[in-house]
């Protein structure tokens, strides 16, 4: 008697679980099937009141038309190159600094770090009008390396990787070195290639990080061919402030790439951006 | 000391002065000089063409008298007074839920993450859609005709509302991640005493999590106070609702690259350095009262 009564309140907290995942996955979701709805209305079908749920006919023109208003295969482009050149950076740059803060000793060190701590802790905004003057006197505002000028080097790369290093026993290094590797070597041979989890969790980071940001493309690139997907839509805004089909079409195709490259590598996704955690 | 070194750890000065040059360099050019330059901005008038007129503290008091300033001010804290705690609590709850022994645990992890690799560029598209006074969907749902994004007095909710849904599935994944520590002999131990679920949750989920809760909470309050794309793309400059909404960094954008104002920009963005600067030392003596580092 005591243990069916156990059993049907365990049964009941079974069922408010899902009733809750399931209520609140719907609200995660909707906005993405409204948006791949409206994307197929027409105009008149978008601005219904009381809405139309779905279109009476896939509008395939509504992307067509987006593709002509913003020169997308060139936001693609620039937004691939711009994330392709600082995740390099990022992750040689970063790698190279992080052993060495983690497992060689010189003089300086302790400074030296202090400097990235110092740019971790401050808002990137803060650097944003120099950084965009510097740029503009070397004549290169519009071209992808303005892109990816501020994402050169990663404090917090550095920071991330220096504690992967710490965690690898200094003892491994040593064996190469007594190996006759010398420390270029024991890095690049040795060491670096046991940092995979995290330099893909860097990886994914830095570039959705770079995917996301919208003030620093928006500042530094004002040609419609050399934005990324991010300012580009901001523009598109301006121009279709109320035809929310192509604007929602024009959204999808922006959100497109990252989010199939999501679906397939969810676990690398998750697990590297929380093991990034903060920033 | 310099010339007791031994030739190998000579060597090893060398590597490690070589390898972290790309990285000091970098930052030293990028980072800590703009830092500066941006300090010393903030007390200039900028002329044009990045030619600037040393002014003193005009800025600042240019700054202090400005009431869209002071607006600007209260409406990042207010953002933040309105996104932290409902975030978190949320968050707590999605990351208690996924905790449980449930079947598609993954598929649900996945869908609460999915904001996240989501350009805000994108997904406040359809949100200023869903919000839309004429032809939004929420108003029809609830038979409203309220202006969600363009009335002064529901604007930041609604802004509030896009920064939440966005964050909750980030903040679940850390904070389920500091659930999964807890040991579950803790919680068989209690059982047998016969605490309820709330008592157990008050005992024992929250003290061990607290350490994972007050990293996500600093990190949530930093990126609010720095807030800037999502109600920039909510509600554009012509919006006549923009100033009950407009975060510091939203001024300093219109400021510094709309209005070409580099000084006075420089001078908003120095103020809030200060704002994030007293936020965290509010949170680390605050800290001390709530949070247990006892396990």
């Amino acid at each position: 008697m005591k243990n069916n009564s156990l059993e049907s309140s365990q049964r009941r907290t079974m069922i408010i679980t899902y009733a809750a995942l399931i209520i609140g996955a719907l609200i995660m979701v909707f906005p993405f099937i409204w948006m791949i709805l409206t994307s197929f209305k027409t105009v008149a079908e978008s601005n219904a009141v009381p809405p139309v749920i779905f279109p009476k006919a896939f509008r395939w023109e509504n992307f067509k038309e987006a593709v002509t208003s913003l020169p997308f295969l060139k936001l693609y482009l620039n937004t691939a190159l711009m994330i392709l050149f600082r995740v390099i950076c990022a992750v040689a740059f970063s790698s190279m600094a992080g052993y060495a803060f983690a497992m060689l000793e010189f003089r300086g060190k302790k400074l030296l770090f202090g400097i990235v701590l110092v740019q971790m802790s401050l808002p990137s905004q803060i650097f944003i009008i120099p950084q965009y003057q510097m740029v503009a006197k070397m004549g290169l505002a519009n071209t992808i390396f303005a892109l990816v000028f501020p994402g050169i080097v990663s404090a917090f790369g550095v920071f991330f990787l220096r504690q992967t290093y710490l965690g690898i026993p200094k003892e491994i290094g040593e064996a190469a070195y007594l190996d006759g590797c010398n420390q270029w070597q024991t890095f690049y041979k040795v060491m670096f290639p046991l940092t995979g989890t995290s330099v893909a969790a860097l990886t994914i980071f830095t570039a959705v990080f770079a995917y996301s940001d919208l003030m620093w493309p928006l500042v530094v690139n004002s040609d419609l061919n050399m934005m990324t997907l991010s300012s580009g839509l901001a523009t598109l805004r301006g121009q279709f402030s109320t035809n929310f089909p192509i604007l929602m079409a024009g959204s999808l195709l922006a959100m497109l790439p990252m989010v199939i490259l999501y679906l397939i590598f969810q676990r690398q996704f998750i697990e590297g951006i929380a093991s990034t955690g903060g920033k | 000391m310099n010339n007791k070194l031994s030739p190998a750890a000579r060597r090893e000065e060398n590597w490690g002065w070589i390898m972290v040059a790309p990285t000091i360099i970098g930052l030293i050019v990028l980072n800590l000089w703009p830092f500066v330059q941006t300090i010393y901005t903030s007390f200039c008038e900028h002329l044009g063409f990045g030619h600037y007129k040393f002014i003193g503290i005009g800025n600042f008091i240019r700054m202090f008298e400005n009431a869209e300033f002071w607006r600007a001010t209260w409406n990042t804290i207010l953002f933040c007074i309105l996104t932290v705690p409902v975030g978190l609590f949320l968050s707590l709850l999605v990351a208690m839920l996924l905790n449980a022994k449930i079947k598609f645990k993954g598929g649900f992890r996945t869908i609460f993450f999915l904001p996240m690799v989501c350009a805000p560029a994108a997904v406040t598209m359809v949100w200023r859609f869903i919000f839309n006074g004429e032809y939004g969907i929420l108003n029809s749902i609830f038979g409203t005709e309220i202006g969600w994004i363009t009335d002064p007095k529901f604007v930041m909710v609604s802004c509030a509302i896009v920064a939440i849904w966005s964050n909750i599935g980030y903040d679940a994944v850390l904070l389920l991640a500091g659930l999964q520590n807890i040991p579950k002999t803790l919680y068989e131990a209690n059982s047998i005493d016969g605490a309820g679920k709330v008592k157990q949750f008050f005992t024992i989920t929250l003290p061990m999590v607290s350490p994972t809760l007050f990293v996500v909470m600093i990190m949530r309050l930093m990126s609010a106070v720095k807030v800037y794309d999502l109600i920039y793309m909510m509600v554009e400059e012509t919006n006549p609702a923009v100033t009950s909404v407009q975060s510091l960094m939203y001024l300093f954008y219109r400021s510094s690259f709309v209005a070409g104002e580099r000084g006075y920009g420089s001078a908003i963005v120095i103020w809030t350095v200060l704002l994030i600067g007293m936020v965290t030392v509010i949170q680390f003596y605050g800290q001390k009262k709530w949070v247990n580092y006892d396990v």
